[in-house]
């Protein structure tokens, strides 16, 4: 499923992770910034592409920016971005909490 | 109500619902329970994304044996009903209903509340309810809304929309918060739940913060609502009791079994009848002594 608009969640405060959505044109594709990229790269992506998957998202552009966040609060960021990108935030997806 | 009897509650935690950080801390401080906020804390446009973030937390950290409780947005916001779905759907431990003023808006709640824990396959009545009291009518209404349902486990004042109500502030005696606080604290202990006192905000006075908690302690308060980690050790220090009180609560305590051995229903102690408001006495006395850790689980007391 495409997105309908550009999107934004979280903030660049320490412990949290700012998601942002755009249209894709190649699948799923996912530009991460993070101090802990080595570590976790592969783990915060998983995280943000298996929330995607609950809202049928397949053709989107994450960009990504982590200040250390749990991955609770990388699927809560994802999911809140999701809705915004849907426009669905008053009609939450239950399903994907 | 509902398992008012064990339950200690000297401290209820605000975290504010949308920053990751403090929620992710919020149970590393001993607060006896913890309230996530989604009310006042958090702005028009991130109700969506505290929701969310409070859920997940919710669902993946452990808070250990903290009471969790979640402040919603109130019934006249769009708000509300996703509050309810979102918390009763994370199993959280109580929904506190903010600006009550009626009873009847307890059981409005309690029918959301009940309505979500069937579509998510909760159990009927996990989900427990509390009332901030915050004007002049919700005051008025409060015996009323004390008693509104099965699930209310205490209700609160929250003294900042209160005085604002009442065409006044906040004073350092507080006593333009006299009779709204008895009127809560009568309210609660009439339908047998728990009354939290309101926030203390000003972090630089702490002589007035002991003076407020020793104040609300002495009228019957369970606890205080609070919104810094740093005043839960200073709450805990004033409900903490004396050695004295340790003893004779100890005494008490085996004399009661001692009669219950006998078979005997009233007993003495020192020349004076002791009867059940007594022993409820001894027994909260223990409860605290054993949060302090002044005793261990047995109840002997710990050297320090």
């Amino acid at each position: 499923m495409e997105i309908k608009q550009t999107a934004l969640a979280g903030t660049l405060e320490s412990s949290d992770i700012q998601i942002m959505l755009s249209k894709g044109t190649d699948g799923i594709t996912i530009d991460l910034e993070s101090d802990v990229e080595k570590q976790f790269g592969d783990q915060i992506r998983k995280v943000i592409t298996d929330t995607l998957a609950e809202f049928d998202i397949d053709n989107v552009k994450v960009k990504a920016v982590d200040k250390g966040a749990l991955d609770c609060v990388i699927k809560a960021r994802t999911i809140a971005v999701a809705q915004r990108a849907l426009q669905t935030q008053n009609q939450p997806a239950w399903e994907a909490f | 109500m509902a398992e008012t009897e064990e339950r200690l509650r000297r401290t209820m935690m605000f975290v504010p619902g949308n920053n990751p950080a403090m929620v992710k801390d919020a149970g590393i401080y001993g607060a006896d329970s913890i309230m996530f906020d989604l009310e006042d804390a958090v702005s028009m446009a991130e109700k969506d994304t505290a929701r969310a973030l409070v859920y997940e937390a919710l669902k993946s950290q452990d808070y250990g044996n903290a009471e969790l409780v979640v402040r919603i947005n109130g019934d006249d916001t769009p708000y509300y009903h996703n509050d309810i779905k979102a918390m009763v759907k994370a199993g959280i431990d109580v929904i506190r209903l903010p600006k009550t003023e009626t009873a009847e808006m307890i059981k409005t709640l309690e029918a959301d509340v009940l309505a979500a824990e069937k579509e998510f396959g909760r159990e009927e009545g996990s989900t427990h309810l509390m009332a901030a009291i915050e004007s002049a009518k919700g005051v008025l209404n409060a015996p009323a809304i004390a008693a509104a349902s099965d699930r209310m486990i205490g209700i609160a004042l929250s003294a900042e929309d209160y005085t604002t109500d009442m065409k006044t502030h906040r004073y350092p005696d507080g006593a333009e918060l006299e009779f709204a606080r008895n009127m809560v604290l009568h309210a609660a202990r009439a339908a047998g739940i728990a009354a939290f006192d309101t926030v203390f905000t000003n972090m630089d006075d702490t002589e007035g913060f002991y003076r407020e908690t020793r104040y609300i302690h002495q009228l019957g308060f369970d606890g205080k609502s609070l919104v810094n980690p740093r005043q839960i050790a200073m709450v805990n220090e004033v409900y903490q009791p004396t050695a004295k009180e340790i003893a004779n609560a100890k005494n008490v305590i085996n004399a009661i079994e001692e009669a219950r051995i006998k078979g005997s229903g009233v007993i003495s102690m020192n020349g004076q009848m002791v009867d059940r408001p007594v022993v409820l006495r001894a027994q909260r006395v223990m409860r605290l002594a054993k949060a302090s850790h002044l005793v261990d689980e047995e109840g002997n007391t710990i050297e320090k």
